[in-house]
């Protein structure tokens, strides 16, 4: 059968299939990339922080530091995979050109966002899980909210691969995708509790940490396993949502207009 | 049904370029079809905007009646491209970016496994269809551009310069291929700086100079306007100098060889035997220049500023 004989949504749902399956294949082919880093980067996260130095911490929060750690070790390492894996793989294609294989299908350019970030999503939560496994051999995991771990980790996976996609669109050459990551998303995942209590910092710093999402979104993932939180849950899954609605609909709009992408 | 048709084609870049200025073209159904130009006249710009790789700044494009502005996905369902530019991912295999890129078009993944078969055979790359691309040979490397616009069987392909740096043997072979695709009901568009490919494949020829359509025409009326045509004759003796033949234009070459120009009203037997009266014994005899290139050389010489 013809192209021109399928339907626009057959069109699209194969299509989006395809660009999943091809990202997934990176993903797996490039594994010491894309899954061992992070491994081993939590591996002596534990070692340091949590068995090192963390046993002078004692608790945190209430709760055995090693035991806090742990939530905020996997978000961060879904939210740098999930980022990384989207600015990377859309740049490559733009600076080795294939992405001319997508612009010139007849797959609508929002088919292309979602499948990159699909791409992001699914790095975000191979890598989360590998940590989780590593986190396991160092403390013991509650779980207070299933539901909650499972629905933060993914929008927090959807607001930086979304990110990363813009960021992806946007550069030129390949310092520019190293710019964001070095010097915003580093300090905002490191100010943005995974390590410790904002609850530590005196009320001024704690108002400033209340404007950096990654606060609010460590939180609401951590809430899922030790049910406690600095910050508001409901208000951490607005300011998510609402991030995955504007992040998208501005990558949408950077591709119709052809920004970094068409002449 | 126009497989292509163009209307008042406008593009300006950033840059303040002006790559087409109002072009006009039609391409029917079915057709073998040569764009030919100078490097900048606006070629791959008009290509770019037909696979919507670039944006026009004004102008109507449609493809098999798929107006581009206003269905966009259908129109772009309709068309395979070849590009200039190796744009492939060099680290996936051949099979792999043949079969992701039918999968673009909505091809399911089992129907484009056949046809990735079907076609690296027929484009003779099956056997390096597990090898990563970035290690096939350039001609192998523009066989699999092929390939890949054929996986969702377009009823418009266009070739942006498709056997630039092809070896000769596998350039006849990749022309026997398209002639074929062509004679099964596929719209050619074929681009390319070897005009004997044009002459030789394209039935209809348009030539673009300065964002322009300045001649386009069926290939057999523009040829036929040629008026004179330049032979190169390989001579047994040496000459000292051109033998000087009434209504002949001669010119020695070197000297063993003569260059002569000889109108439409004019037989090559006249000119044996004028030779042939004065002793001298032609050896071989070639065009200069194919008669294509010699029509696209006079109407580009003699563009307007």
């Amino acid at each position: 059968m013809s192209t021109e004989a399928l339907s626009a949504n057959s069109i699209r749902m194969t299509g989006l299939r395809t660009i999943v399956i091809r990202e997934y294949g990176r993903i797996v082919r490039i594994w010491a990339q894309t899954l061992v880093p992070s491994a081993v980067t939590a591996t002596l996260y534990f070692v340091i922080f949590g068995s090192l130095i963390g046993r002078r911490i004692g608790d945190m929060g209430g709760f055995d530091y090693r035991a806090y750690l742990a939530p905020g070790l996997i978000m961060m390492s879904v939210i740098t995979n999930s980022y990384g894996n989207v600015v990377s793989s859309f740049f490559g294609a733009k600076f080795g050109k294939h992405i001319e294989e997508l612009l010139v299908s007849p797959l609508p350019n929002w088919i292309i966002v979602v499948g990159y970030v699909c791409g992001g999503l699914i790095r975000g939560m191979l890598v989360g899980l590998v940590v989780t496994i590593v986190a396991l051999l160092f403390t013991h995991l509650h779980v207070h909210h299933v539901g909650i771990i499972l629905a933060a980790v993914f929008l927090t996976s959807a607001v930086f691969a979304l990110a990363g996609f813009i960021n992806a669109v946007y550069a030129k050459n390949f310092d520019q995708i190293n710019w964001i990551p070095a010097f915003v998303l580093t300090p905002l995942t490191y100010f943005g509790g995974v390590f410790y209590s904002v609850s530590l910092l005196p009320d001024w710093a704690q108002h400033i940490s209340m404007a950096n999402p990654i606060l609010h979104m460590v939180n609401a993932f951590r809430y899922g396993f030790l049910g406690t939180s600095d910050v508001s849950v409901t208000r951490a899954f607005i300011i998510m949502g609402a991030c995955v609605v504007v992040l998208f609909f501005w990558a949408l709009q950077l591709l119709n207009r052809g920004t970094g992408t068409r002449d | 049904m126009q497989a292509l048709s163009v209307r008042g084609l406008t593009k300006t870049y950033k840059n303040g370029v002006q790559a087409l200025k109002g072009l006009d073209l039609d391409v029917a159904q079915g057709d073998f079809f040569a764009m030919l130009g100078p490097n900048g006249a606006g070629k791959t710009t008009l290509i770019g905007i037909v696979t919507s790789l670039v944006t026009k700044s004004a102008g109507q494009v449609s493809v098999f009646g798929h107006d581009l502005d206003t269905d966009l996905e259908r129109a772009k369902a309709c068309i395979g491209v070849v590009p200039q530019e190796f744009n492939f991912n060099m680290f996936e295999s051949p099979e792999t970016i043949v079969v992701n890129q039918a999968g673009f078009y909505g091809v399911e993944r089992a129907v484009a496994r056949e046809r990735a078969e079907k076609y690296l055979k027929q484009l003779s790359l099956w056997d390096k269809r597990k090898v990563m691309a970035r290690s096939l040979s350039g001609g192998m490397k523009r066989r699999l551009m092929i390939a890949r616009a054929l996986m969702h069987e377009p009823r418009l392909l266009i070739l942006d310069e498709p056997t630039a740096g092809v070896d000769i043997e596998i350039r006849r072979s990749m022309w026997e291929f398209l002639r074929e695709i062509n004679e099964q009901g596929t719209t050619i568009i074929l681009t390319t700086h070897y005009l004997e490919e044009a002459e030789n494949l394209c039935r209809n020829i348009a030539i673009i100079d300065g964002g322009r359509i300045i001649e386009n025409n069926s290939m057999s009326t523009l040829l036929r306007r040629l008026q004179t045509e330049s032979f190169l004759l390989t001579l047994r003796d040496a000459q000292a100098q051109a033998p000087v033949i009434e209504g002949y234009g001669i010119k020695l070459i070197d000297d063993h060889t003569i260059e002569v120009e000889i109108s439409k009203d004019q037989g090559l037997n006249d000119i044996f035997a004028a030779l042939s009266g004065r002793g001298i014994e032609v050896l071989s005899l070639r065009n200069k220049v194919n008669r294509l290139e010699e029509m696209f050389m006079r109407l580009v010489e003699n563009r307007q500023p």
